[in-house]
């Protein structure tokens, strides 16, 4: 009996999101009595995976293989089933992101085991087996029981934290059964962003909406952004109109971000936008119009003109920087 | 394609919490479902009739045809309810498997989640019950001269993948810009489209929703004048300890 953690590397490396999966599987595995291990695939150095040990992960078990440098869903779930095989594992932790999501139900079908996905939290108890995740596109909360002898959890970013545990991290390699079918999907191009802050990281988001009124408007909320060493977001309208990317859009068709700090600046707060950052620790609404949603979910707000705060805001925050 | 209550819908739990209250809730089209169909129906029509035909499948129980007589109005070919309530992903998705593994469908197009439960869940294990490849994350999906290509989000970029048919495509924002809306033509067209009611397999569901609560309230929003910008950074450095 142990846990078994996926942990997903980004050239190479962890991310803060790493060591809160980490953190939480090592609270479950005490829950449990039992270790963590963690399972990476791809290449990544062993002081890497020995970092894992300050947040509990006793063993690190490595796949490698010129094949496994970008995610291919089925050969992932494959390695990803065979080593909770071999490790017996009955529970088996993902970020709830867009690898957690393409692979943990992939594995579920292997393992005959039930998922419990978004989860919040650690389970509320262990027979049987509950935890809480939010539904409704994050109007309420539900308390899942997972029947199944071995269980799957994907966590939401940013629900658990991360708190350290030291243990030493022994290292070990796998070499999991490939064939050529588990690759029927092939990664012909790659473009990715580099040099920003990226949205599902971001401790700080500084969004705008439609009362911006226009791509042009956006340089303050980009200094806003630098300044905190934030990222930047948008309302649908904002993205449909082309002011700014696709990727950068939030709520329920868009990206479902919990940072510590959101600013919106000129969003009205409809329900579907909510939906994707309600689960930020602290919001700040600058809206011109006092009845707006976004006040009812804020917890400080400014109801005035955001093209007239914006510079004061930065001005403040030069200042505290400063001090 | 799932039935869900509509995104402005105010939650209510009936039965001390252990059940999601349906009373005068407006079902539609889960919002990803309506754009994998917007999308399958435009590959039809670029596809020069190599595509015969668009089946929309759900599985629900009496209630969800009207909904799924929508999808039919948008312009979906015939449409399949199994005929049993959704008891998780894993029922599900064996249902729809158990359902279409014969009929030889290409590209089974599945949403990244349904804004009810909000599982993520059923498309990845479909493929995995047809034991086809699956790509998540598709933000474009093209056919040209019979070869596939997708575009998958990832964390802080973008890639470009080429696929073997048949698979699962699952499906979130960038397919298709807006969701097709009925015709009054299409809504014509759509009583006399098949829907076709099929009895379910055996299957195990593996999770269940014993109860629900709604989110604590939030403390009432704290303001701050207009002209006093700086108190704003004051309380989100000493108060709230954000910055
Ligand atoms: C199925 C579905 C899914 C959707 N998904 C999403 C989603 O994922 N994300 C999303 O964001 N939306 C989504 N929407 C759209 C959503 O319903 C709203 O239309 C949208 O969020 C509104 O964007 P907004 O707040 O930027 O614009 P508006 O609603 O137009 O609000 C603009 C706000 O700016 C304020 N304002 C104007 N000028 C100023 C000024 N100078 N200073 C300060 N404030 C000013 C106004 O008072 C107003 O409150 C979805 C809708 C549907 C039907
Ligand atoms: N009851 C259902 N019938 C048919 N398809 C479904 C059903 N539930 C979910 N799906 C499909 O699976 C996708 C993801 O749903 P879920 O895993 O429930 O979040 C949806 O967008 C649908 O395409």
């Amino acid at each position: 009996m142990s846990v078994l953690v996926y942990t997903e590397n980004w050239d190479g490396k962890f991310k803060k999101l790493t060591y809160e999966l980490a953190s939480y599987a090592h609270e479950i595995a005490n829950m449990l009595n039992t270790t963590v291990t963690a399972l990476s695939i791809g290449d990544v150095n062993d002081d890497e995976l020995k970092s894992l040990g300050r947040y509990g992960v006793s063993k690190a078990l490595k796949v490698t293989g010129d094949k496994l440098g970008e995610l291919v869903n089925q050969a992932f779930a494959s390695v990803i089933s065979q080593a909770a095989g071999h490790e017996k594992c009955d529970v088996i932790i993902f970020a709830n992101n867009f690898s957690g999501k393409a692979l943990a139900p992939m594995v579920s079908v292997k393992l005959n085991a039930g998922v419990g996905s978004g989860v919040t939290g650690v389970p509320s108890s262990l027979d049987p087996f509950t935890v809480p995740k939010k539904v409704f596109t994050g109007k309420a909360y539900a308390h899942v029981v997972i029947k199944s002898p071995v269980r799957i959890l994907t966590l939401a970013q940013n629900s658990f934290g991360i708190s350290e545990s030291v243990v030493e991290t022994t290292i070990e390699s796998f070499s999991p059964e490939l064939t050529g079918a588990d690759f029927k999907t092939k990664v012909n191009d790659v473009s990715k962003v580099t040099g920003k802050v990226l949205l599902n990281d971001a401790e700080i988001v500084i969004s705008g909406g439609r009362g911006m009124k226009g791509a042009e408007h956006w340089g303050p909320l980009e200094e806003l952004a630098n300044l905190l060493g934030g990222a930047t977001a948008c309302s649908r309208p904002v993205s449909d109109e082309g002011w700014r990317p696709h990727e950068e859009h939030t709520g329920q068709t868009g990206k479902i971000i919990a940072p510590n700090l959101y600013f919106a600046f000129g969003i009205s707060g409809a329900i579907q936008h909510l939906a994707g950052v309600s689960s930020s620790k602290v919001i700040v609404a600058v809206n011109k119009d006092p009845d707006a949603p976004i006040f009812e979910a804020a917890d400080y707000g400014i109801i005035g003109n955001a093209h007239k705060v914006l510079p004061e805001l930065i001005k403040a925050v030069e200042v505290l920087k400063a001090e | 394609m799932s039935t869900v209550p509509d995104t402005t819908t105010k939650i209510r739990f009936a039965g001390d919490g252990t059940a999601f209250d349906v009373t005068g809730v407006q079902w539609i089209i889960n919002p990803w479902d309506e754009l994998s169909l917007t999308r399958a129906l435009q590959l039809k029509e670029e596809s020069n009739g190599a595509i015969e035909k668009v089946t929309v499948i759900s599985v629900g129980l009496k209630e969800t045809e009207p909904v799924i007589r929508k999808a039919l109005a948008i312009g979906a070919d015939e449409a399949i309810r199994i005929d049993t309530a959704p008891l998780d992903a894993y029922f599900v998705a064996k249902q729809i498997a158990g359902s279409i593994k014969d009929d030889g469908f290409d590209i089974v197009l599945c949403g990244i989640d349904s804004s009810d439960y909000n599982g993520s869940l059923v498309g990845g294990m479909l493929a995995e019950f047809l034991g086809i490849p699956s790509v998540s994350s598709i933000s474009a999906l093209n056919i040209e001269n019979g070869e596939v290509s997708v575009n998958r989000e990832i964390d802080g970029g973008k890639e470009v993948l080429s696929v073997e048919l048949p698979f699962v495509a699952i499906i979130q924002k960038g397919v298709a810009l807006e969701p097709r809306i009925p015709s009054m033509r299409g809504i014509m067209m759509a009583r006399k489209k098949p829907l076709n009611v099929k009895a379910p397999v055996e299957a195990d569901s593996l999770t269940e929703m014993i109860s629900f609560e709604q989110l604590p309230a939030k403390a009432a929003c704290k303001m701050v004048e207009e002209d006093n910008v700086k108190e704003l950074v004051d309380l989100l450095h000493s108060e709230a300890k954000v910055i």
